[in-house]
């Protein structure tokens, strides 16, 4: 939880989805989607491939519009894409031809390009401003995503799966970077991930999403900096856990010989 | 890429890097040997590196030269050729005969005045073959209703080639100037509206998403992402249209022409002056390889992010 001892109202919005619902063709990927997130929470939103956490994170960043229920930011209603709201994809998605500072300041007016390098120095980058991002390796372009997402100041930061593609050791560097800048500016954050350990890491809730319904909210009251050694964490970890694994999958229907019998109780889980 | 030159190598290659060996055995714990040693060693590692660095430069120099072996050996055999009498003039002239009357031609300001011609003929066409082209492929990458309305038809005058049109073009135009303009703008139009159009199309649609959700106008998005993602293959669709131009000029302008290269190659053969026509010829290929220099120039320059165009460290 977030301790705010300021009384200075919180920076981050609050969101109130309801009734929420979305449908692909004949598919309904989100159904009667119900959530309150307060402001300057960090919510991890975990489940399997295809649940809809993903599709969530699209409809509350205004890239796609609800086929069903409404969401307010801050108890306004949603209209498109809001210039509070700021994405980090899964891939870095910088231009590559433009230069890192030039990437960072993407959509800045040009006198606050200072900023940039401000933001760059915080991630850890402050001397590859010059350099192409095809130069950079996977973890040092998401982190100019980072910075990219965080020089606008947004008041909602939307993650999707951002960390997903780097070595584990990067994967620690970043959550570290991520927490401590959330705690300096207090946005309210979703993050999508498929890494339960990363959500407890990283979260104030976990959500559970599975057949388009929120089946799991799960409040983490662990203190930050969170251990990942701890107890109390790896108990949590476990329980979220065994929930996203329970649901059994039917087993395939497979009269194909050679192919051998499946193992027993296989589920995918990403 | 790399390639061993044994011949210029003094020493065995595994040993230039290595610690450089002496031929004697200093006595340990003799200061005034072991001082003369430390300078001998240090002498013998300055030799090594400047070894190294004479290798690599003589590598390098090698590596710019050997392209021109091949064709300093053809003249070469060329020039022989005709000086024994071999092949006869009426065949091939000399070499030096075509230096020589190449030489005539720049003094007199002959020389000059034909490549200005075909050169001004040249980009007249491509800028307005390119640059409709450009406008086309644009519009059609850019605006769905444009493709479905251009493109089919444009696909379908596309597959006429412009040489077999000559006919029609001289009935149109008649024989001078805009004949020829035209020859060369229909040619050097398809390429570059193709690989507009297709370098429009396939920008990465998640860039674009990167960009309206970061608060580009359309206008920045187009102009920040749509264009310059296109940039690479625009390029390879002028450098495609470059050499169409050399050759459709090279064809238009045996359609009568009054002054410009072709005009001096035919008036020579006319005149049996072969030295003259090779010059022509020559001509041509000094102009079709400086325009795609120039155009290697700018990709290098516009495409200087990309990895593919940076030099390998």
């Amino acid at each position: 939880m977030t301790s705010n001892t300021s009384d200075k109202p919180p920076y981050g919005v609050g969101l109130h989805l309801q009734a929420l619902g979305k449908r692909y063709g004949a598919r309904d990927v989100l159904r009667n989607t119900q959530l309150r997130v307060e402001p300057g929470q960090f919510v991890a939103i975990v489940g399997r491939s295809g649940c809809g956490k993903s599709t969530l994170l699209r409809l509350v960043a205004g890239l796609e519009a609800p086929s069903a229920g409404s969401i307010a930011v801050d108890g306004k209603p949603l209209d498109g894409l809001s210039t509070d709201t700021r994405i980090m994809f899964q891939d870095a998605r910088l231009l590559p031809w433009k230069r890192v500072a030039d990437n960072v300041a993407l959509g800045l007016p040009p006198e606050q390009r200072a900023k940039a390098q401000d933001v760059l120095q915080r991630v850890g980058l402050g001397d590859r401003g010059r350099d192409w991002p095809a130069k950079l390796s996977g973890g040092q372009r998401q982190r100019v995503s980072l910075a990219r997402a965080l020089v606008h100041q947004p008041r909602l930061l939307l993650l999707d799966e951002p960390l997903g593609a780097l070595d584990a050791l990067t994967r620690i560097e970043m959550h570290r970077l991520i927490e401590g800048l959330w705690q300096t500016s207090g946005f309210t954050a979703l993050l999508v991930t498929h890494d339960v350990q990363e959500a407890v890491a990283l979260a104030d809730r976990v959500i559970l999403i599975e057949d388009g319904q929120i089946v799991l909210d799960e409040t983490i009251n662990l203190a930050r900096p969170r251990q990942h050694g701890d107890p109390a964490f790896a108990a949590l970890e476990k329980r979220i856990l065994d929930r996203v694994l329970q649901k059994p999958d039917a087993e395939p229907k497979t009269d194909i010989n050679w192919l051998g019998k499946p193992a027993h109780g296989l589920r995918w889980a990403i | 890429m790399t390639y061993s030159i044994r011949e210029l190598q003094t020493s065995p290659a595994t040993s230039v890097d290595a610690e450089p060996r002496l031929g004697f055995h200093i006595p340990e714990g003799d200061p005034l040997a072991a001082g003369v040693g430390a300078v001998v060693r240090k002498l013998a590692s300055s030799w090594a590196r400047a070894q190294r660095v004479l290798l690599q430069s003589a590598r390098a120099l090698l590596h710019s030269l050997v392209p021109w072996i091949v064709p300093v050996l053809l003249v070469a055999v060329w020039h022989t050729a005709s000086a024994s009498g071999w092949l006869s003039t009426r065949v091939l002239p000399a070499p030096l005969d075509v230096v020589s009357a190449a030489w005539t031609l720049a003094e007199s300001g002959e020389l000059w005045k034909h490549v200005q011609v075909s050169a001004g003929r040249a980009l007249t066409g491509l800028a307005i073959g390119g640059g409709l082209g450009l406008l086309l492929g644009l519009l059609t990458g850019s605006v769905r209703f444009f493709e479905t309305l251009l493109d089919s038809t444009i696909q379908m005058v596309r597959n006429i080639p412009a040489l077999a049109m000559i006919p029609l073009v001289i009935l149109w135009f008649g024989i001078d100037e805009s004949a020829k303009l035209f020859l060369i703008a229909v040619a050097v139009f398809f390429p570059i509206y193709l690989n507009t159009f297709h370098g429009i199309r396939n920008v990465d649609p998640g860039l674009i998403e990167m960009g309206r959700t970061y608060g580009l106008s359309r206008w920045g998005l187009y102009t920040q992402i749509i264009l310059p993602g296109a940039l690479s293959s625009i390029l390879v669709g002028l450098r495609f249209s470059l050499g169409l131009m050399w050759v459709i000029l090279i064809v238009a302008e045996t359609i009568s022409a009054q002054a410009g290269i072709g005009y001096l190659t035919m008036n020579a053969r006319e005149f049996l002056q072969t030295d003259i026509v090779l010059v022509g010829i020559l001509l041509y290929a000094a102009l079709g390889k400086f325009a795609d220099l120039l155009a290697r120039a700018l990709e290098r320059y516009w495409l200087r992010w990309h990895p593919g165009y940076q030099k390998a460290s």
